[in-house]
């Protein structure tokens, strides 16, 4: 079990609050003190009107305590790399004109923290809200061996939210313990807006799904079976409709009667989101969904992770395919064993690449380096593969038109111009690299 | 129904449908009984009248001593396959995800192990004693048709079959093998049998009082039982092959 603090911090105001017995009897001995010590002076005037001022300047303290809070959120979600969090700060603060004209959510929420003080309405609520998933911290260790460390996110309600990283990264182990089968040991977590303290266990459990690599079916049961034994664990009586729902909303209503063992990995597979879908989830995991499915099959799961996001299910998806990923995630998060990055995918291609554009001509140019350099918004150049040219330019909408009247006005045909695009393999091997990879979980 | 009894009984019809697909149980419970008793029951057929009484009971004891094996054999088998079995065929996570609590599980697979385990004891027992009172000796049927004996099978078997059942599911628990799980079962569950072994062997004086006497203390070993297995039930555990508390330790945190 995780060690409990005595007690934690207020999210208004100031002070602390107990959380533990520790905590309250603490509290209970400082009450029963300051009584007896106040019991036992001889009140005056003056006495009076100093418990007066200190009582006024804690109430103050209290209402406006908030402002220090965003600063602290802010900070924290720069460190973290959580665009998510910093946005929702971002919005719920009167942002200067000057810092509108930042690029990315974390170099306005750079800004931001510069001009400390100036966002008081805002508080840590404002990160967290409609978060149905928030990790702060959160490490794991077996034995010696850290499976992730000090990670922190959090994942909006209604999106599909991507879990990258290589083989031993530690992105099962985070599923596994935020679905409360595995227990931290350190950090904290909420989901589906339970503390993930290992007491409320039963009830986060409750409110998610998760669908293994490995679908886990009874291949001596049929479909029905199958779907009726889950559904009694989740506690309903009369699952019937329910099942009828699953079954249908994957396709399989036709197949309810047939063994499992009879069915395909792909129809398994289909199987196991049906059961992720009987208790109508807040949240579901879905650990590596197409691993080892044809392209079919992997594409009759994708349009099931679309509908549950369309539901406005959120999507936890732990997957090695970044295509999969580049194609479902609103935003994509990169573990190897720490947190590498969080945000959407086009932020962090925006925030790792410079831009470019991509120039093709009938023919090589006669004097590239000296048509290039004398474009102001082109940074730099480069031939790739095909006999083309890379720019290196500081904003594509500008440098594009100059680009273009340059290269007529030299008299060179050409091809095409486009907008430099980088993958999401690109942004992932810049952060994982080769070297990243840890031992097989 | 509440949501935990509804928990139980689904898991509980889960076992009794894998039960009845797999030919395995099936054959077990079936012919298992038969080899442990047919030998002792021909030979209480071949009994006559003439025969010491003291032979009488003695073989009376033995035949009954062996009919209380099946409670402890048969679960211990299946038992000994419901963590590990769940691991190996991949459902032990899935089902973890789900908010089944340990003893709603734990209690859904000892009552689903249990129950026809006991149904085939008592099934056997009164297959014997019918036919005793019909085909054999007046001197065995005086000897088998006692109220203690009657009393033993009916607190005994259960009690047996429970003991088994947690030695059987405490050992899946912790094992990387069925099949190590299932022999280990078997062997682990034996010892319980000491205590109706003594009042067969007439250590004890083979009545009523006595066979409630050791109803009690079966119960009583079998609440500890129940008691340890489910501390034994570590999610993290059973899904990583080590307990958080163990992890933290050697991490030092």
């Amino acid at each position: 079990m995780v060690k409990r603090q005595w007690f934690t911090r207020r999210r208004h105001g100031f002070g602390a609050r107990p959380t533990t017995w520790q905590g309250w009897l603490i509290t209970a001995i400082a009450v029963a003190g300051a009584i007896g010590a106040l019991a036992g002076v001889k009140k005056t005037t003056g006495e009076i009107l100093l418990v007066g001022i200190v009582g006024l300047y804690l109430a103050l303290s209290y209402s406006l305590g908030g402002a220090k809070k965003l600063i602290d959120a802010t900070e924290r979600g720069v460190e973290s790399n959580d665009d998510y969090a910093l946005e929702n700060v971002i919005a719920k603060v009167s942002v200067p004109p000057a810092i509108y004209g930042s690029q990315s959510p974390r170099e306005i929420a750079e800004a931001i923290v510069s001009h400390t003080g100036k966002f008081a309405d805002a508080t840590e609520d404002a990160v967290m809200s409609d978060s149905v998933i928030v990790v702060k911290h959160l490490t794991k260790q077996f034995g010696p061996r850290v499976a992730f460390e000090d990670v922190s996110f959090s994942v909006r309600r209604g999106e599909v939210f991507g879990f990258l990283g290589p083989n031993g990264a530690g992105k099962t182990s985070t599923v596994r313990t935020l679905s409360t089968l595995v227990t931290p040991t350190s950090g904290t977590a909420e989901v589906a807006g339970i503390a993930l303290t290992g007491k409320h266990d039963i009830e986060i459990r409750q409110r998610i799904a998760v669908m293994t690599e490995v679908p886990g079916l009874y291949l001596r049961l049929s479909v029905t079976e199958n779907l009726v034994f889950f559904a009694g664990l989740y506690g309903y009586r009369d699952a019937q409709p329910r099942i009828d729902r699953a079954l249908e909303a994957v396709n399989l209503t036709s197949r309810a009667s047939d063994l499992c063992g009879s069915l395909s990995k792909g129809l398994r597979q289909r199987v196991g989101l049906a059961r992720a879908l009987l208790n109508d989830p807040e949240i579901v995991f879905l650990d590596e969904p197409t691993a080892g499915l044809d392209p079919v099959a992997s594409l009759e799961v994708h349009n099931l992770i679309i509908a549950l996001r369309d539901k406005g299910v959120t999507v936890f998806l732990t997957t090695h395919r970044l295509d999969e990923a580049e194609k479902l995630c609103d935003r994509v998060a990169i573990l190897n064993t720490t947190l590498r990055t969080v945000g959407r995918i086009d932020d962090l291609r925006r925030r790792m690449f410079q831009k470019s554009i991509l120039v093709s001509t009938a023919a090589p140019l006669a004097n590239p380096e000296g048509l290039f350099s004398s474009i102001e918004s082109v940074t730099s150049w480069s031939t790739d593969d095909t006999g083309g040219y890379v720019l290196t330019v500081s904003d594509a909408r500008v440098a594009a038109p100059v680009i273009t009247r340059a290269l007529v006005a030299a008299g060179a045909d050409v091809l095409s111009l486009a907008e430099g695009h980088h993958s999401l393999e690109e942004v992932y091997l810049e952060l994982v690299g080769a070297a990243g990879k840890g031992g097989e979980q | 129904m509440n949501q935990s009894a509804i928990r139980i009984r689904a898991v509980m019809r889960k076992e009794f449908q894998e039960y009845r697909r797999n030919r395995f149980i099936i054959y077990t419970m079936g012919t298992l009984p038969l080899i442990f008793t047919a030998l002792p029951v021909i030979s209480l057929f071949s009994i006559s009248n003439s025969t010491p009484p003291s032979v009488v009971r003695t073989q009376v004891a033995i035949t009954l001593l062996l009919l209380l094996v099946i409670p402890v054999v048969l679960p211990a088998t299946i038992a000994a396959y419901s963590v590990i079995g769940e691991r190996d065929q991949g459902t032990l996570e899935p089902l973890l995800t789900t908010p089944v609590s340990r003893e709603e599980f734990l209690l859904g697979k000892s009552l689903a192990a249990t129950i026809p385990t006991v149904g085939v004891a008592y099934g056997f027992f009164i297959v014997l004693v019918v036919a005793i009172r019909l085909g054999a000796s007046s001197v065995v049927a005086h000897a088998v048709w006692q109220p203690s004996w009657f009393l033993a099978e009916l607190l005994f078997a259960p009690l047996l079959a429970a003991w088994s059942v947690w030695v059987g599911t405490a050992i899946s628990a912790r094992s990387s093998d069925v099949r190590v799980a299932q022999q280990l079962g078997t062997l682990a569950s034996l010892p319980a049998l000491v205590l109706p072994l003594l009042m067969s062997l007439q250590v004890f004086k083979p009545t009523a009082t006595v066979a409630v006497v050791i109803a009690v203390a079966l119960a009583v070993i079998d609440i500890g039982a129940w008691r340890i297995v489910s501390k034994m039930f570590d999610r993290e555990r059973l899904i990583t092959g080590a307990s958080a508390v163990t992890m933290h330790a050697k991490a030092g945190t």
